[in-house]
């Protein structure tokens, strides 16, 4: 698993023709025909996709659990727990701070490192290797790696620190530190897709527009404000929702870099995590699910409220 | 997971060719045969058995040597056994594949835990009788080991061992701070002003703690001297019962062993191991699991039950024991093989006590040859009053309780939490557990 959604920029741009529909009735006898192609993704996707929303949604009322075979309505039981179980808003807290601690980053450096990349072209190829390649690496590779490199007394990061002459940092034992720690490891693990889009982004802005510019007269800190800048707009915005997403759903590095525990005193558990105990070791499905759409709404009403503000600047120019 | 829009491909149909749908078939055939688990190796007519464990330490190399000499006496058997790294995921694995009734043919758990997994639903009982064939009864195993497997009277585990926590003594160390006997044991101590005292001794040889302890584990610690301290803890009627003076003294006990620097402040499980054998300590109080760590790492080292320090020397026990996953459709001539499985590993649990675990199976314990394994045979009899974790779906090895007390606890050795905040948040995270409807 990766932390992103899986959008290519190139997904993103609507089919150009499609607007222009031929409306004679002969058309519409062919789009009948068209239905028998779509039935077994409609299937499929109606058997996998919408009735375990719908089930999952249902599950969140009854008691259902592993270790019994009776289940019962329960009605908004499940509900009213969560509302009153601190380890729900605890770990909702950590997933929110981890997202805004990591978004910031993840876009700014992203960015950062396509305009040099795109500066740079002799070496273009070197940077793209090494820019890109850290998001090749799975998610357990990724986990051991920074989990040496964070260990006290020989890991890399606290050796250079002592050599340095400053004082260590328990960077997963420290409950201070360790979401802050997870989020250095996930900017360097993910920024490469986000460098990704913004490099494509800006290949695509035409040459001879920074022409013109250069001819009346703007320096490069102008040309990158007032041209690229804006110019990459449409994928800022992208970007950022693909990243807004992909950070909420915050799970499997937290998991493997504290071994399962959530580090100490559950400072860096995700909601997912919660989710996850709940539902398999403590074996309550029932509860598990109703936290889960609690959750579900959450990246809903942020999804929509990042949709909104972009919308809203696109319109405003 | 990502969509890649690959390559661009030429517009137009797509003729389904008669190689395409040859391929496809196939790899849809093998497929199929992949999902079909086959029980019994057909064209061997070898039977399959399916064993999970949870053993990835030590234990774990002392269950591989086991398990080739079980494939060299059982040619009729084709062994499967698979390692899942130890806790909630082991536990994960282990009740998703039981729930789906198509878990393994047989599984280790803690016995613990085993109240909490599910009886009947995720974990079918043992046939006694079938049991009794294979030589292991109730007049085989301790009483109290045996009971702790049967629930409302049926048998529903097979015990294996019982670890405990014990003291390691590092002789060369101990025998400088003066704390040996003339047959180099260390020396007996009674109460906590004796232990401390003992362990000042220890800490002026190493120049750095005295007793190596487990700071972001320490539920079993904890356990075992507010046992001793007289201490009980119960759940029923949707209470935490428990004894606060008793539990406020082992706390405080703990934080003044950190405070003086007689402990570390911060140590996990791998740390507490490599303190001992790096010398920075000279005692060591963790699982009995450690001891084939110290003889890897060469030390001249000893064991013995843990100390009397609030009253008598009771220490926290738990067990492995093999359990039958449930089964959604039934097979006698599995059930046989997983029984016969489990009986056999207990009577050869000879070399199982090697890594520090002492034998559920008497005859074993009994044996010569393991009563000259030293130091594993030097603790065996506090086996008999191994203190179990309070009873509880939540409780247990790697359980909820156990899980909060060690995050919690962990606060008091690096001074963070005072005794009586950690008091206070251990019983607000264990009413919350108690509150929590029971998923079993």
């Amino acid at each position: 698993m990766t932390t992103h959604a899986g959008v290519t920029p190139a997904a993103a741009v609507p089919p150009a023709a499609g607007a222009a529909r031929d409306r004679s009735p002969n058309r519409r006898r062919t789009s009948w025909a068209g239905l028998w192609f779509v039935l077994p993704f409609a299937a499929l996707y109606a058997l996998f996709l919408l009735w375990p929303m719908v089930s999952g949604l249902l599950t969140g009322f009854t008691d259902r659990s592993l270790g019994r075979d009776a289940t019962s309505f329960v009605g908004l039981d499940n509900w009213a727990e969560l509302v009153a179980d601190p380890a729900v808003w605890s770990s909702l807290w950590n997933t929110l701070v981890f997202t805004a601690l990591s978004t910031p980053p993840l876009v700014a450096i992203g960015l950062g490192m396509a305009l040099l990349t795109d500066r740079a072209r002799r070496v273009g190829w070197f940077l793209r290797f090494s820019f890109f390649a850290p998001f090749l690496i799975p998610v357990a590779v990724v986990a051991l790696v920074w989990e040496w490199m964070y260990q006290p007394g020989f890991g890399l990061v606290n050796s250079g620190l002592t050599a340095l002459g400053l004082a260590e940092v328990g960077w997963l034992s420290d409950a201070d530190m360790v979401l802050l720690s997870v989020v250095i490891t996930t900017v360097w693990w993910t920024v490469g897709f986000n460098y990704l889009l913004y490099l494509a982004a800006l290949q695509g802005i035409p040459a001879h527009v920074y022409e013109a510019a250069a001819l009346d007269g703007a320096g490069p800190w102008r040309r990158l404000v007032s041209i690229t800048l804006p110019l990459l707009g449409r994928t800022t915005a992208l970007v950022v929702m693909l990243q807004l997403v992909a950070s909420l759903k915050i799970f499997d590095q937290v998991y493997l870099m504290t071994d399962g525990t959530g580090g100490p005193d559950y400072a860096a558990r995700p909601i997912i995590q919660y989710i996850f105990e709940s539902g398999f070791p403590s074996m309550r499905i029932g509860y598990a699910s109703a936290v889960s759409y609690m959750f579900f709404a959450v990246i809903v009403i942020v999804s929509i409220a990042q949709f909104r503000l972009f919308v809203r600047k696109e319109e405003s120019r | 997971m990502h969509d890649t829009t690959g390559p661009p491909r030429r517009p137009g149909p797509y003729p389904l060719s008669r190689r395409t749908l040859l391929a496809g078939s196939l790899a849809a055939a093998g497929l199929g045969l992949a999902g079909c688990g086959s029980v019994a190796d057909a064209a061997s007519g070898r039977r399959a058995l399916r064993q999970w464990n949870l053993f990835t330490g030590g234990d774990g190399a002392r269950m591989v040597e086991m398990h080739d000499l079980y494939r060299r006496e059982h040619p009729e058997i084709e062994l499967r056994p698979t390692t899942y790294l130890w806790g909630i995921p082991y536990y994960t694995k282990f009740l998703m594949g039981a729930a789906g009734g198509r878990a393994c043919d047989i599984a280790t758990i803690h016995l613990s835990r085993l109240r909490g997994l599910g009886i009947d639903r995720l974990i079918d009982p043992v046939p006694t009788d079938l049991l009794a064939e294979y030589g292991v009864t109730e007049q085989t195993v301790l009483p109290n080991i045996w009971n702790n497997c049967l629930v409302d009277g049926r048998l529903y585990a097979i015990p294996l061992d019982t670890h405990l926590i014990v003291t390691y003594y590092n002789r060369t160390i101990c025998e400088q701070a003066g704390v040996l006997d003339s047959d180099g044991r260390l020396i007996e101590t009674t109460g906590t002003e004796d232990f401390t005292e003992m362990l000042r001794a220890v800490r002026d040889v190493t120049g750095q703690v005295g007793v190596s302890l487990d700071t972001y584990g320490a539920w079993n610690l904890f356990w075992s001297l507010y046992r001793q301290a007289g201490g009980d803890m119960s759940f029923d009627g949707g209470q935490v019962t428990m004894d606060d003076d008793r539990a406020l003294e082992v706390l405080d006990f703990l934080r003044r062993l950190a405070e003086e620097g007689l402990a570390p402040t911060d140590s996990n499980g791998p740390a507490t191991a490599a303190n001992f054998t790096n010398e920075v300590a000279g005692l060591c109080i963790q699982g009995n699991w450690e001891v084939a760590t110290f003889e890897t790492a060469g030390l001249d080292f000893g064991m013995r039950p843990l100390q009397g320090i609030f009253g008598e020397p009771l220490t926290r026990g738990d067990s492995h024991a093999f359990v039958l996953p449930h089964r959604r459709t039934p097979d006698d001539a599995a059930v046989r093989a997983a029984v016969e499985y489990a009986a056999w590993m207990l009577q050869h649990s000879i070399t199982w006590a090697g890594g520090g675990h002492v034998p559920a199976y008497l005859p074993v314990t009994e044996d010569p040859a393991y009563l000259d394994l030293r130091p594993q045979s030097d603790y065996r009899d506090a086996v008999r009053d191994a203190q179990f974790d309070p009873d509880a779906w939540f409780s247990g090895s790697a359980a909820p309780l156990q899980n909060d007390a060690a995050s919690i606890f962990s606060g008091v050795f690096s001074g963070a939490t005072t005794p009586e905040q950690a008091l206070a948040r251990f019983r607000q995270a264990a009413q919350q557990l108690v509150d929590t409807p029971s998923p079993v």
